[in-house]
């Protein structure tokens, strides 16, 4: 017997019931608390706050709780809520020489000034499953000891090292005529091609993070390959500041955990220019190297028209990437085929039905 | 009009959003056809999910407003739910599934049947606003072809089509020319109802959220759908009626009600169907089970729509 | 909503803006997308509004519908006085630049000059959009007389006799016109009554 579907309000009522309860599972089992989630699972938190484009720990522990874990409906929720929040102020560029560093590492030196700081991170764990922490009463690990001695709070960068003696390109400034000039801002106004640089950074590092780590992976594959050894990568705490109209200097609003990464990468010269290093440059909220680095990889490639390189590699060309970077729009995008479709696909299926009457009968197809 | 949730601001944008898509809704209204970029915001639904045309009524949208939501010519269709709830919540201005009563009436993938008027406004949600993408996907050469009137690859498309297929295989999201100077996507419209757009007394406002597009057709203008003089541009047709109500003028439905090649065909407008029945008119499978069946559920979630919703 | 208050305790405060910023601004700009939908046709200003000498209501109710931080402004000599300056920053937050053609929108009280578009912004061959919007002051319009229009949004023809504009708008008009679909849209704003013409409009004197 035929039973038409159709979804009203009811339907839709009785669907959010239903998430509602899974999101839940089994009550005998405690609730996640925020603060657990934004505590034990950082990364995750991080990861919502970078491509959320908003920094706040205790929201994006909240979106991942309602969202069941899942980081792509999290971020689409801490950027909906983002959307509604005025804009108080633009802050001045992050100074991340002055970071409170607890990781820094440098590919290309052996050693440099305030040193190769390993700090907290999975490269050498092996990755065995750790089975102690299966159990219920998960023993209180001790604090790790005390540095023997303090960090060398002078940390200069190595590009900044490099620039020195004019071994890199000198990091361009766009606006360095007019440094009053607004920074674009991404969520303020409609994206146009060719983007430039600082709207270029700002795609990138909300971009989904699994896109920007294939593309950056498919330059070091040969497709746009740019020589990248990794310069520097910093993590660590980094002061934000602003400068209030009334006040007319800057005043510190608070500090944020950022990673940086600066990829040093195919030098260029002629016979009048003396060779040098090129950039790239990543910086990501929270704890994220991967991120940082694939998307100093990424604004390399990107950099190719601007450094007078042929684009032939689809990490090359801004058009392709900037456009399919955001992970809120191609969810969206991809799962809207979900929708009824009913009129279009019965527009299509009389068009095919009519040619193949057409090429049945071996009459023209107009009849 | 019922109170709206407090807690949002009417239309959920802020004013400064409002302003700026009001801005970009005035020069498309200047520049029939041409896509005017605008800062989309991000949305509580998704992308390709409406967000386009929601920014779009959200910013037009005032409390005397009667707004009619329909997906596939529906009010039923989960989306159409959707989206008339978030706005009745936003703005708590009064929705109707009745076509005539409403002065917005936000669609994906329809025009209505009846006939609108003056004082109405169609929303359309947009999904790929540029009718040349699927034959260039590069917006840099886009806007550079829309600049010069440069539509030679959409000729040639065409033109490959009757090559191919002995006619244009195109069925919707039919491209027309607007005003004599762009080439414009009506939208996933089916080209059946592309006539309804030229020389409509009403406005047509279109949005694509994801894509960052608004552009709209003013009344009173030249719509033609692209076509040669020995293939010329011709709508769908059904040899036979809606299986409901018994309409010969209205898009079909092809509705599968069983394994062994059951079929219904019925009105996709259903404001228009519901409206045909109530004034008598019957179909010849309304009386059928299949046809009773899909009847009475129409006519349970048009309960629903009316009132404020089941909780 | 705070310019009531101000202007009560201080002289120097700017007038009153809309009354209600929210639902007045979305009834303007419903008339005001009405307006250029359907050139020709003039609406009456449906709020009380008393903007500074020499902008007049409905061009005050206009710029405070349209107008914010994201639109810079250009005020003509016409209607560039300090009362007016200090009226839209209060109100809308608009710059206000030096020159017509920086201007995303331009008020023009001396509406004699207008026998000459060309000084604004008219876009470019592929953002025929980033081009300015004229909001003139003109002193009446009467529907149904005077010049004829025919574009979008006119069934067959319209007519619209304006009170002010220069014997030589016409062919500036039609100069704006030939550039289509790049050009300057005018708002004409009565004192109580609005009409516009869009730059697809084509106008006969």
């Amino acid at each position: 017997m035929y039973v038409a579907v159709k979804g009203g309000e009811a339907a839709i009522d009785a669907a959010h019931a239903q998430l509602a309860d899974l999101r839940r599972g089994d009550r005998s089992v405690a609730a996640l608390s925020l603060d657990q989630i934004r505590d034990q699972m950082a990364l995750a938190v991080a990861r919502v706050m970078a491509e959320g484009s908003l920094y706040d720990p205790d929201l994006a522990a909240l979106a991942l709780k309602q969202a069941w874990g899942d980081v792509a409906e999290a971020i689409f929720l801490v950027r909906a809520y983002r959307t509604t929040l005025p804009r108080l102020a633009a802050t001045r560029p992050l100074d991340t020489a002055r970071m409170v560093v607890r990781r820094r590492i440098s590919a290309t030196f052996k050693d440099l000034p305030g040193g190769q700081v390993l700090g907290p991170t999975f490269d050498y764990t092996h990755r065995l499953l750790d089975f102690a922490l299966a159990a219920e009463d998960e023993p209180l690990a001790e604090p790790p000891p005390p540095a023997e001695a303090p960090l060398d709070p002078d940390m200069p960068r190595v590009t900044d090292i490099l620039g020195a003696d004019g071994l890199i390109e000198p990091e361009s400034d766009p606006d360095a005529d007019n440094p009053d000039a607004p920074v674009p801002d991404l969520t303020r106004e409609p994206l146009t091609f060719p983007a430039g640089r600082a709207m270029r950074l700002q795609v990138l590092a909300r971009g989904d993070e699994g896109f920007l780590l294939s593309l950056g992976y498919s330059s070091q594959r040969g497709h746009g390959g740019t020589h990248p050894f990794a310069g520097e990568i910093r993590m660590g705490e980094v002061e934000v500041e602003i400068i209030p109209e009334d006040l007319g200097f800057p005043v510190t609003i608070g500090t944020v955990t950022a990673t940086e990464c600066q990829m040093i990468n195919q030098f260029q010269g002629s016979k009048t220019k003396p060779p040098q290093f090129t950039r790239g440059y990543g910086l990501v909220f929270g704890f994220n190297e991967r991120k940082a680095m694939a998307m100093s990889l990424v604004d390399r490639a990107l950099r190719a028209p601007d450094l007078g390189e042929p684009v032939v590699a689809p990490a090359q060309d801004e058009e392709f990437v900037l456009s399919h970077a955001d992970v809120v729009e191609a969810s969206g995008f991809v799962q809207h085929l979900k929708l009824p479709h009913y009129v279009d696909f019965q527009a299509e299926l009389d068009s095919v039905r009519r040619m193949r009457r057409a090429a049945e009968t071996g009459e023209g197809a107009d009849s | 009009m019922t109170q709206h949730d407090s807690g949002v601001t009417f239309g959920y944008l802020d004013e400064q959003t409002k302003r700026m898509i009001r801005r970009a809704v005035l020069k498309a209204v200047a520049i029939p056809g041409y896509q005017v970029p605008f800062a989309g915001r991000e949305m509580p639904l998704p992308y390709g999910w409406g967000t386009g045309g929601i920014q779009v009524t959200a910013s037009i949208i005032g409390p005397d407003d009667v707004l009619k939501v329909i997906d596939q010519g529906a009010d039923d269709t989960t989306n159409a739910v959707s989206i008339r709830r978030f706005f009745r919540r936003v703005t708590g201005v009064r929705t109707t599934e009745h076509t005539t009563e409403a002065t917005l009436i936000q669609t994906r993938h329809r025009i209505p049947e009846t006939p609108l008027g003056p004082d109405q406004i169609l929303i359309y949600q947009v999904p790929i606003p540029e009718p040349l993408r699927f034959m260039e996907a590069r917006e840099t050469e886009t806007r550079r072809m829309h600049a010069l009137a440069d539509y030679g690859v959409m000729h040639v498309k065409l033109y490959e089509d009757i090559s191919q297929y002995g006619r244009i295989a195109k069925a919707y999201d039919y491209p027309v020319m607007v005003n004599g100077r762009y080439v414009m996507a009506p939208s996933p419209i089916p080209k059946f109802d592309n006539p309804k757009m030229h020389d409509a007394p009403f406005l047509q406002l279109f949005g694509a959220g994801r894509e960052k597009r608004i552009y709209a057709v003013p009344p009173h203008t030249s719509v033609v759908s692209l076509d040669f003089e020995d293939h010329p541009f011709e709508v769908q047709s059904w040899d036979r009626v809606c299986d409901l109500c018994g309409a010969d003028d209205s898009y079909l439905d092809e509705v599968v009600t069983d394994d062994a090649g059951g079929r219904l065909f019925v009105c996709s407008d259903s404001d228009y169907c519901a409206g045909r029945r109530a004034a008598g008119h019957e179909g010849p499978a309304a009386a059928s089970a299949a046809g009773a069946a899909l009847s009475e559920t129409m006519t349970a979630v048009s309960r629903e729509a009316d009132g404020e919703g089941t909780p | 909503m705070d310019a009531l208050a101000l202007s009560s305790s201080s002289s120097a405060a700017p007038a009153p803006g809309l009354t209600d910023p929210v639902f007045d601004a979305q009834r303007l700009f419903r008339i005001a997308l009405a307006a250029l939908s359907r050139p020709g046709t003039v609406h009456p200003l449906p709020v009380d509004l008393d903007p500074p000498s020499p902008l007049t209501p409905w061009a005050g109710a206009l710029a405070l519908t349209l107008l914010d931080l994201d639109t810079p402004v250009w005020l003509d000599v016409g209607l560039d006085t300090p009362a007016v300056r200090d009226w839209l920053r209060f109100h809308a937050g608009c710059p206000l630049v030096a020159t017509p053609e920086q201007a995303a929108f331009a008020l023009v009280g001396r509406v004699a000059d207008l026998d000459d578009l060309t000084r604004f912004a008219i876009g470019d061959p592929e953002y025929p959009d980033r081009s300015a919007t004229v909001i003139a002051q003109v002193a009446g319009l009467e529907p149904g007389a005077g010049w004829t229009l025919t574009g979008p949004g006119i069934k067959g023809r319209a007519r619209l006799s304006v009170d002010g504009l220069p014997s030589g708008f016409p062919d500036a008009w039609a100069e704006n016109a030939a550039l289509y679909p790049q050009g300057v849209d005018l708002f004409l704003a009565a004192p109580r009554h609005l009409a516009a013409l869009p730059r697809s409009v084509t106008v006969e004197g």
